[in-house]
């Protein structure tokens, strides 16, 4: 029997930006829809906060709302907090909050608030389902504010509905074939294919991963970052395909996200505009993610799990620095130097412990997450071990190429200031400080990813559609050498 | 029991200071609140004097009661027991970090002093004091290090401020991008360290360096790895470290470096993170005795690059590009000694090179002054060195010492050799690559895919 938490605080997460779009909807005042979606995001945040503190207060692997009235509708699992999704709610939670707080008033008569709020909505609803069905869905729903915004604007949707159509296809169509198969130990070639080459779509795996880029030149910076920032597709992987693929499925993505972050991590490097090098940035982080969970091993599903929070973090923040400088200057080329540092200190101060956190370094949020994945890398295969290294180095040179061309190498001249405004600097100080504490203190986020990935690895090989009891039973089974239990015997 | 308390205060005392600054500096400049430059200087010297005299209490208490090694356990920052994944932090005070713990603080006090000076008024003021406080923290922490990680973790604190440093100017254009090449060859350099560190973790399961090296005092340790294990590990350490003290093939960057403020490139590249490679190689020595190829190669890298700087500083026409092939002679030397086994004369050497090279590195924007002054008090020229020695060869040395004299004066060639054989066919894969990226999006589009092309096109909106 899962346990409940003390008020319905996933339900409240995920109602009040999807009530609130639609009141915002109508709202004509741009100050006064800033001002009410800034409201919904804070209330939306502070209950996926409440849940994430409710449920560690429990000590208990996974437990559902405390009325629970969206599971009599969809199910037991459409709304669930686990040891995987507890940090990642209020995670995402916040970064939709600090991007409306981070919006400059000059900006807001073009900000898609009504948006925003419904894929605030949509994000948390599929990160807190557990339901197979539920999560293609929502990842299906996840697709259309970018579509109808990149319509708006008049660009060419193009390369992303070609992408996003195959993707829900192959997504939709494996998992039909899972179901009508039935709960089995191996599932067909077929089925499995149809899976991986889902993800590997959404995960913007080369060869397929130029939606990505044009997400970034056509969509606004704000929608396309928290388009890709929060990783939904990480939790598909996860969901999805870890618990029924096979060992050589789960090789084949981490081959190919290993060869996307080496060769996006390249591409970042040659990049002429600031949006494109930021894409490519993230999508090199964001794969060496899935390396770390498509190896299976407890240190391996460790790194990759706390490098998806340390990513969230330091690119959400990386790239709200980058639209900062974009809602000042416009566009940015990487091909010539701005020299804005004189101007805004503090925001290129941000941008390089952004930057520098994503690369994992020491001090910051991502130098543990980094170590532990590069350290199970090398446990399982040493050559990816030393590529995972060899892609940090890129992008390392990346970041600090990035900052002397948009910081430094001449001298800006404006007649007007652009220093970080207030809510800039709330975001800003906001995230420095979850970076930096989570860089000095870093034992609960591991422990905590690390009963997440020994939980998930205990539930490999087990069919999706079998009864509840019988999983737990396998899962203990497969996990006799895995002293994860304990502390969440219920 | 007594003693062991105060080594424990002092030691902790040693490490406290700098974090103690940096968080300071750091955090007010994060903030928009920096300090005022007279608070700066106050707190940079009352925390590396104190930090100074707690690593010279150490000492005196170390040899008062004849202690060779005393640990200092600060316990796992990290760790996971199920699978017996551990970040254990752990400082060591030995024969060969306290010297380097004292040169570090004596140095960076000087420095600091010097900057205060050197520097007074500068906009940049605080933000090189933040970036030697960085620098300060990552030398402490690499030269106490118990443990592999924590020698990373202050390595590339040192990194960071070293290519920053180098970019202080940042309002020109050729210090930045010198900035860059440094920070590149620190990262290709932390790469190759990291995946030894990764090794030794495997092997040892840890990376504790008396589990790695033995429990015996410096430098008697005793490797617990095989031969071809030390082989593999040693170069990957060797090539980090080749990277961040530029030994050949990383030379190149060593003159570009010069771009700096004096002071940094004084307590930088004159003094202590140049030697910070050869400070690995010394800490990790036991690996060595194992391996006689491994032995080889660092004696034969050590030569190479002595012999290419002491050429190439013959021919540098700044004094400062002159004095850094210089400094690089010398390392080149000191590797020679650790691969020969003289550890001891390694460390004393490196210790004096680095007080000379300070001082040196401090003057040399008063050189000409300087001159004039001796050649005043002496009453005539300086010598201008041997030219009847030159006028003496035979025709085929002439020649052959003007080949020699272009491969000075173009530095080997090594960075264009990186640039030829790394570089240029790097961006050009990528940019290929784009370019096909492009057509492909523009294929899938029905037309111009890149909005950012037009770039150039678009007004600063708010200019």
């Amino acid at each position: 029997m899962m346990k409940e938490l003390q008020l319905p605080w996933l339900e409240f997460a995920i109602l009040i930006p999807l009530v609130g779009s639609l009141a915002v909807m109508f709202v004509r005042d741009p100050e006064t829809a800033l001002k009410r979606t800034l409201v919904i995001c804070a209330l939306a945040f502070v209950c996926t906060a409440g849940a994430w503190l409710d449920f560690g207060r429990m000590h208990v692997f996974e437990a559902h709302d405390h009325w629970n009235f969206i599971s009599r509708w969809f199910g037991e699992d459409s709304v669930v907090v686990d040891e995987l999704n507890a940090p990642l709610l209020p995670l995402a939670a916040l970064l939709y909050l600090l991007t409306v707080v981070s919006t400059l008033r000059t900006k807001v008569r073009r900000f898609p608030f009504a948006w925003i709020l419904f894929s605030e909505a949509v994000l948390l609803a599929t990160l807190s389902c557990r339901a197979q069905w539920g999560v293609i869905v929502l990842l299906a729903l996840q697709a259309v504010p970018p579509f109808f915004e990149m319509r708006e604007r008049g660009r060419s949707t193009r390369v992303f509905t070609l992408h996003m159509g195959l993707f829900i296809a192959l997504l939709a169509g494996g998992w039909a074939m899972i179901d009508v198969e039935g709960p089995k130990s191996e599932h067909s070639i077929w089925a499995i294919s149809m899976l991986i080459a889902a993800i590997l779509i959404r995960s913007g795996s080369v060869p397929v991963h130029c939606w990505m880029t044009d997400l970034f030149e056509n969509a606004t910076f704000s929608t396309a970052l928290l388009y890709v920032t929060p990783m939904a597709r990480a939790y598909a992987a996860v969901r999805l395909v870890l618990p029924i693929s096979p060992d050589w499925a789960l090789q084949s993505i981490a081959i190919v996200s290993l060869i996307t972050a080496v060769y996006a991590a390249g591409m970042a490097l040659v990049q002429r505009e600031a949006r494109r090098f930021f894409a490519y940035l993230f999508l090199s982080n964001s794969s060496l993610v899935l390396v770390g969970l498509e190896m299976a091993t407890p240190i391996g599903l460790t790194g990759g799990l706390c490098v998806w929070l340390s990513i969230g973090m330091s690119l959400a923040g990386f790239g709200l620095t980058l639209r900062a400088l974009e809602s000042r200057t416009g566009r940015m080329s990487l091909e010539k130097y701005h020299g804005l540092y004189e101007h805004m200190p503090g925001l290129a101060a941000f941008f390089l412990l952004t930057g520098l956190a994503s690369i994992g370094f020491p001090g910051t949020v991502g130098f543990v997450g980094a170590e532990l994945l590069a350290e199970g890398a090398v446990g399982v295969y040493p050559v990816v071990g030393m590529l995972v290294v060899f892609a940090g180095a890129l992008n390392g040179i990346a970041v600090l190429h990035a900052y002397f061309r948009l910081f430094t190498g001449t001298e800006h001249r404006s007649s007007i200031s652009l220093r970080a405004r207030w809510p800039e600097k709330i975001a800003v100080l906001t995230l420095s400080l979850l970076i930096i504490g989570g860089g000095l203190v870093p034992q609960p986020g591991v422990q905590s990813r690390y009963h997440a990935a020994t939980e998930i690895i205990a539930r490999r090989h087990v069919a999706p559609s079998r009864p509840r009891e019988h999983q737990a039973a396998q899962a203990g089974a497969s996990s006799t050498s895995l002293p994860i239990r304990k502390p969440y015997d219920t | 029991m007594h003693y062991n308390v105060i080594m424990q205060a002092f030691g902790i005392c040693v490490v406290v200071c700098p974090t103690l600054l940096l968080a300071v500096l750091g955090l007010t400049s994060l903030l928009g609140r920096p300090l005022s430059e007279r608070s700066v200087i106050s707190c940079t010297h009352a925390m590396v004097l104190i930090g100074l005299l707690a690593a010279v209490g150490m000492l005196g208490l170390m040899l008062a009661t004849d202690d060779r090694i005393v640990e200092i356990q600060i316990g796992n920052w990290v760790g996971i027991e199920a699978e017996h994944f551990h970040f254990h932090v752990k400082f060591i005070f030995d024969r060969l970090s306290i010297p380097f713990v004292i040169l570090t603080y004596v140095l960076c006090g000087t420095i600091g002093a010097f900057t205060s000076r050197y520097l007074h008024r500068d906009k940049g003021f605080n933000r090189f004091c933040v970036f030697l406080a960085f620098f300060m923290l990552g030398m402490v922490v690499s030269s106490l290090a118990g443990t592999i990680e924590v020698l990373f973790l202050g390595w590339e604190l040192v990194g960071l401020s070293s290519a920053l440093l180098v970019a202080f100017f940042q309002q020109r254009l050729n210090p930045v991008r010198n900035g860059l090449r440094v920070w590149s060859v620190y990262r290709i350099a932390d790469a190759a360290f990291l995946i030894a560190a990764l090794t030794l973790h495997h092997l040892t399961g840890g990376g504790d360096f008396t589990g790695l090296m033995g429990t015996e005092a410096w430098p008697e340790g005793h490797a617990t790895v095989t031969a071809n294990q030390a082989l593999f590990v040693g170069l990957l350490l060797l090539l980090a470290a080749a990277g961040k003290s530029a030994l050949v093939p990383f030379s190149g960057w060593l003159p570009r470096a010069m771009e700096g403020p004096t002071p940094s490139i004084a307590v930088f590249y004159g003094a202590l993170s140049v030697h910070l490679g050869a400070f690995l190689l010394m800490r990790v020595s036991p690996l060595f005795a194992l391996s006689m190829t491994l032995r080889m190669a660092v004696i034969s890298l050590g030569l190479i690059s002595a012999l290419y700087a002491a050429i190439t500083a013959r021919v540098q026409t700044d004094v400062k590009s002159a004095l850094a092939f210089a400094s690089l002679t010398q390392v080149g030397i000191i590797v020679v000694e650790i691969g020969l086994g003289l550890y001891y004369i390694a460390l004393i050497h490196m210790i004096g090179h680095a007080c000379l090279r300070t001082l040196q590195l401090l003057r040399a924007p008063t050189l000409l002054r300087d001159y004039n002054m001796l050649e005043n008090a002496i009453g005539d020229h300086l010598p201008q060195g041997n030219r009847l020695l030159k006028s003496r060869l035979p025709e085929a040395s002439r020649e052959w010492s003007s080949w020699l004299y272009v491969l000075a004066s173009e530095r080997g060639y090594l960075d264009g050799a990186i640039d030829a054989f790394v570089v240029h066919p790097f961006r050009t894969v990528f940019r290929w690559c784009d370019g096909r990226e492009r057509r492909w999006t523009d294929l899938l589009s029905g037309g111009e895919s890149r909005v950012s092309d037009q770039l150039d096109a678009q007004p600063e909106m708010m200019d």
